[in-house]
């Protein structure tokens, strides 16, 4: 035992470690959702297996429900037998769904924190790989294949070879009006795309035990887009406080038993990394992106870079490429890019924070002529807090469509799309070609950040104004 | 499950870094609930080109791709990997693979190659001259080689991802072996850990 948050979340849960085979891990949690599980429902059905845990399972639909007309039938047949399927599947395990319509129902990864499902040393998977998110508990959290769900589904258990660990410190404060989002931006261009590959980041410092559980979901949420295979980050007051009371939660004796279980897991003083990288938080500004991949940022008041910049030949094609995809100029100040549309949302950035944030900077404001602006709540509850405070009236009052939950416009599967060539200001966490829609040009931002640009027409910052 | 021991054939060389599965295949195709039927969508939005490699003579009855670093990253998608197999590919070479898309190459039977950037850039080169050159992954040797070309090279497979792919093994009637550590690890549980729903016992 090395001290490690990473190895004690590990050691923990190792069932088997036979001769010659990668170690087989316990899964605490399992979550579902229609696009990656159809085929390993039917795999354990060939098979004739029965879902081994169906207690530490749990579905909703995310990935391509509707956000608006859910009193209607879906109207993609694709999508409406992914969904039908879902049900019948969970139906005939006893897995617990939180369906369209359920105020449970969201982004996998905003519900099961929302349920108290998500706590602190535990593992948790999903076919899906911002499953990174629920490291921000200190729990072992990634993204699996269909596959895997199979086999998580039969075993409750996966095959792991271990991950190296890697420490991204974040020192010093972040400015006033500076977010998680801009820090993952900056920790992932630090990280370079691919940096974080094979490695299960913990992330730690000032910077870190300063943002709210909202914020460090966020960052762990991005893990992937600097390849890493989970993001960590020790459990404290913020994450108990967090915790305490919502549904799944452990209560009286058993809440006081696992606090004192929880307090221990933190990293102790001086372990050693595999690799170790420190990023000044003190230097950062708000981040936009500019390229196609989630590495390829600068801070709001710089200008679009040179392919020749970058230092190896593999860098400066694939600058050259994004460049030509984004129809982006080398020297253009990122301020004066327009944009056609805004997308407030996904597992990155649809919390109640963020969309506390982006109301913030709407209130009293109109979306930019010509703008189509859009907020997706994470969850239903996400949703219906929002409204308890008002906050749709200040962006529909701006004129944002206000929808329900969903993944949306992130990855684009329900039918909220942009038309090829429009250019999107986005929360959401890939910037992948077309990943919007085909041909869509996206730029990661945060919540504030893209509530700003929305009403300028161009990206801004809200002291802009 | 059809195990592999070498597959030698045509490549394709997709020289490009950072190759995401949402390139490999596009959301709209995730909407289909069975593992076949992918191949026309992959990568569909760059076969829109004509000059895109896999629109070039040949790419068709190829059973190898060369990819940039950091090939696969992004979506967990294992789709991915089935519409790779569908188009007609049995091993994918890279200097990285992304993670999860290495684990649902070795889950599915497509082969992950991974080789140092001085192999991988030889047999890119190699390609550029003889677009036809035969390349062979030999899984039970874990070398990729391009014979024209002198290339012979070592590459990175453990013990246990070799054997499920040249026997082509079910992973989860491996892991059943242990169903008995499994049980009793379940016995062990800390008691404050959160469960979805009552445990069922007639479900199990």
């Amino acid at each position: 035992m090395t001290g490690r948050l990473f190895d004690k979340v590990w050691d923990r849960h190792l069932v088997a470690s036979p001769q010659g085979e990668p170690p087989l891990l316990f899964i605490d949690l399992h979550l579902v959702h229609e696009v990656t599980s159809p085929q390993a429902f039917e795999g354990l059905e060939l098979a004739g297996r029965p879902v081994r845990r169906p207690d530490l399972t749990l579905a909703t639909m995310d990935h391509d429900v509707p956000t608006r007309g859910l009193d209607r039938p879906i109207a993609d047949p694709l999508a409406a037998e992914q969904i039908a399927r879902l049900r019948r599947n969970c139906a005939a395990h006893g897995i617990t769904l939180h369906a369209l319509g359920s105020i449970d129902q969201g982004i996998v990864h905003v519900i099961g924190p929302q349920l108290g499902l998500t706590q602190p040393g535990m593992t948790i998977v999903c076919g899906d790989s911002h499953t990174s998110t629920h490291g921000a508990f200190g729990a072992l959290a990634f993204g699996i294949g269909t596959t895997e769900v199979e086999h998580v589904l039969a075993t409750q258990t996966l095959r792991q070879t271990k991950p190296a660990a890697m420490s991204v410190t974040v020192e010093g404060d972040l400015a006033p009006g500076l977010t998680a989002k801009d820090l993952v931006l900056g920790i992932i261009r630090a990280l370079g795309s691919g940096g974080g590959a094979g490695s299960v980041i913990e992330y730690r410092g000032a910077a870190i035990r300063a943002l709210s559980m909202e914020g460090r979901m966020t960052v762990c949420n991005m893990s992937i887009e600097g390849g890493a295979r989970a993001g960590l980050i020790g459990p404290d007051d913020t994450t108990f406080a967090f915790l305490e009371g919502r549904r799944h939660a452990p209560r009286g004796a058993l809440w006081e038993q696992a606090l004192d279980d929880w307090r221990e897991l933190a990293t102790e003083e001086g372990p050693v990394f595999d690799h170790e990288i420190t990023v000044d938080a003190a230097a950062l500004r708000p981040a936009v992106t500019w390229g196609t991949t989630p590495a390829q940022s600068v801070s709001i008041d710089d200008v679009v870079p040179e392919p020749g910049s970058f230092a190896t030949p593999g860098q400066q094609q694939a600058a050259q490429r994004a460049l030509t995809y984004m129809n982006l100029k080398p020297g253009t100040a990122i301020r004066d890019v327009t944009v056609d549309a805004v997308f407030i949302g996904s597992c990155t950035n649809g919390r109640l924070e963020d969309l506390r944030a982006a109301a913030q900077v709407v209130r009293g404001r109109t979306v930019h002529a010509g703008v189509r602006a859009l907020v997706v709540p994470g969850s239903a509850r996400v949703k219906a807090e929002a409204e308890a405070e008002g906050l749709d009236q200040h962006f529909t009052k701006a004129g944002f469509e206000w929808r329900s939950a969903g993944c949306s416009m992130c990855l684009g599967m329900n039918g909220d799309i942009i038309a090829p060539g429009e250019r999107c200001a986005s929360t959401s966490n890939r910037n992948f070609e077309g990943r919007q829609g085909p041909g869509g040009r996206t730029h990661l931002v945060s919540p504030a950040v893209a509530a700003a640009t929305a009403v300028a027409g161009h990206f801004t910052l809200p002291g802009d104004l | 499950m059809p195990g592999i021991q070498r597959i030698a054939g045509r490549a394709v060389a997709l020289e490009r870094r950072d190759v995401d599965t949402d390139q490999i295949i596009p959301a709209a195709w995730l909407k289909r609930v069975e593992r076949t039927g992918f191949s026309a969508g992959l990568f569909g939005a760059w076969r829109e080109d004509p000059g895109f490699v896999l629109n070039q003579p040949g790419a068709s009855e190829a059973k190898v791709l060369v990819g940039g670093a950091n090939f696969g990253c992004g979506s967990s998608r294992e789709h991915a990997v089935w519409a790779l197999q569908d188009f007609g590919f049995q091993a994918v070479i890279s200097p990285k693979l992304a993670d999860i898309f290495r684990g649902n190459c070795i889950s599915s039977g497509l082969v992950p190659v991974e080789a140092d950037e001085d192999t991988v850039a030889a047999v890119f080169a190699a390609l550029a001259a003889d677009p036809a050159a035969e390349v062979v992954v030999d899984v039970a040797q874990r070398t990729l080689a391009v014979p024209a070309a002198g290339i012979l090279a070592p590459f990175g497979l453990d013990d246990f991802a070799r054997w499920r792919l040249l026997e082509g093994l079910d992973d989860i009637a491996l892991t059943l072996r242990h169903a008995d550590s499994i049980t009793e690890y379940e016995t062990g549980r800390a008691p404050w850990l959160p469960a979805v729903a009552p445990k069922e016992p007639a479900a199990r």
